[in-house]
């Protein structure tokens, strides 16, 4: 086994792993976001909201996450120059990167599950304690913020801590649209030294750590509320 | 709002409910002057608990109208022919006024019980969290469970958990508290922790609608009992004539098999 490359390429791997991080921090907390409305317009009653969210649901859960990050990518990722004043905008020099269209799809595909989840969570929550909100005179807005959504994600809480594990390992597949993450400086090192294994070892035992880091920290946060099963 | 001087806490008169082709409640009235304590009996399908849900409208009745607190509540027809309230904000403000206690006590299980106990009167009435701390602490000290505040709901016993529901129903000072089967879901151990915690209100003047099947509890604590069958009144007066010379039949029957 010849791990000499590992100094040399340093830069290459700590910016790569930074890139995955950044991609799973980015698309769990604002696909999250996204799936609290998913979820709440799934069991809200106005039809048109429920049935949007639903087939965003069925879309996004329902295509190939790869087949998704390529029609955002070359789809949408070939129009937005053609968007008068976006190339003059300050946003541009986001927009044109790989990264971008990346942390979109990834995005995008994150809170089609969670809203899924979510929404089941909150199906979950007792009847009894929403109306007990009720009856204590709280507004629906008002349960929905101090009671519905803190009880549904306490109770979504394991089932969370396992779709962000799975999203981590979603991630190399940004390396298809030019993101050099984690997985993109292991095929890199490989091109430059003909190693195979040892760099994909390397990028192992990181997903194996990042995993363990993330179910910890849920583990922490279930903790928080005890609950006797 | 006006109160006048001896308004009754509570007038609520021919509540009609029906579930699709179902009539649960045929007409039903209640009136309570502040420090009644009524108490609704009958046997299950009665309509009890359906009535008592319907005066705060946690179940829209589809007619009656109703005057919690000398404030009449405003209807509009709503489809079908069947009523709704006219002003959503005008509920939630009187369900405020109204202290529920559940059977199945329904405490919020990702707060303490303080927390349970604080919520409706910081985030409801906007109580300043240290005046609602303290008023809550000493509530909970009255139905003995200052010592378990900062416990969660799901590691108390039942009878522990319908008490810190009491303190919560208590903590927005409610004109009229409802209670619905308070001990029903209890082990018969821990009913009678719960049932003092209530005698006590009552003998504190509280205003109080109480569905039960504590029968000798009713004729205790109670200033007037209704007997409902069928989704109507069948019986009403004080305990001792209800109780004691009903004249009904099935109130008759009713009691009977209640008694021994």
């Amino acid at each position: 086994m010849d791990f000499s490359w590992i100094f040399p390429y340093r830069d290459l791997i700590l910016q790569g792993a930074f890139l995955t991080c950044l991609l799973l921090v980015i698309s769990v907390t604002c696909g999250f976001g996204l799936a609290i409305f998913l979820a709440i317009a799934q069991v809200g009653k106005n039809p048109v909201a429920r049935w949007l969210a639903k087939g965003y649901c069925t879309f996004f859960r329902g295509t190939p996450l790869l087949i998704q990050l390529w029609l955002i990518y070359y789809g949408l990722g070939t129009y937005l120059p053609y968007v008068p004043g976006l190339r003059t905008s300050f946003l541009w020099p986001i927009l044109r990167e790989g990264l971008f269209f990346a942390a979109l799809a990834l995005t995008l595909n994150f809170a089609a599950y969670q809203g899924e989840i979510l929404r089941g969570a909150m199906l979950a929550v007792p009847k009894g304690e929403l109306e007990a909100a009720r009856a204590v005179g709280m507004s629906p807005a008002m349960i929905l913020r101090r009671i519905w959504l803190p009880r549904a994600i306490r109770i979504g809480l394991p089932t969370f801590a396992g779709e962000v594990v799975l999203q981590l390992k979603a991630t190399p597949i940004v390396f298809s649209v030019t993101v050099m993450d984690l997985y993109g400086a292991a095929y890199k090192i490989r091109q430059d030294t003909l190693l195979v294994y040892e760099p994909l070892l390397l990028v192992t035992l990181f997903y194996v750590g990042l995993t363990f880091l993330i179910t910890q920290a849920f583990q922490k946060l279930e903790n928080a509320v005890p609950t006797r099963r | 709002m006006r109160t006048e001087k001896h308004a009754p806490a509570l007038v609520v008169s021919d509540v009609h409910k029906s579930y699709g082709a179902h009539k649960v409640l045929k007409g039903i009235s209640l009136s309570a002057e502040k420090g009644d304590v009524v108490s609704i009996i009958g046997s299950s399908g009665s309509g009890k608990s359906t009535f008592l849900r319907c005066i705060n409208f946690l179940e829209i009745p589809d007619c009656g109208s109703f005057r919690i607190n000398g404030e009449e509540v405003a209807f509009r027809s709503g489809r079908g022919g069947k009523s709704q309230p006219a002003n959503w904000r005008q509920i939630e403000r009187l369900r405020t006024g109204l202290g529920m206690v559940f059977q199945s006590f329904n405490l919020w299980q990702h707060m303490t019980i303080l927390e349970n106990v604080i919520e409706a009167p910081v985030h409801v009435l906007g109580v300043e969290r240290v005046v609602a701390i303290e008023k809550a602490e000493a509530l909970l000290a009255k139905v003995g469970l200052y010592d378990k505040k900062d416990a969660y709901p799901a590691f108390l016993s039942g009878g522990q958990q319908q008490r810190a529901s009491i303190a919560r129903a208590l903590c927005v000072d409610p004109a009229v508290m409802l209670f619905d089967e308070p001990t029903s879901a209890l082990d018969p151990e821990l009913v009678g922790e719960v049932l003092k915690v209530i005698r006590g209100l009552a003998e504190e003047g509280r205003t109080m609608i109480m569905v039960t099947h504590e029968m000798k509890f009713a004729r205790d604590v109670s200033t007037r009992v209704m007997f409902l069958h069928q989704g109507q009144v069948e019986e009403e007066g004080s305990p001792a004539q209800v109780f004691g010379a009903p004249t009904s039949a099935r109130c008759k029957e009713f009691v009977a098999a209640g008694s021994h």
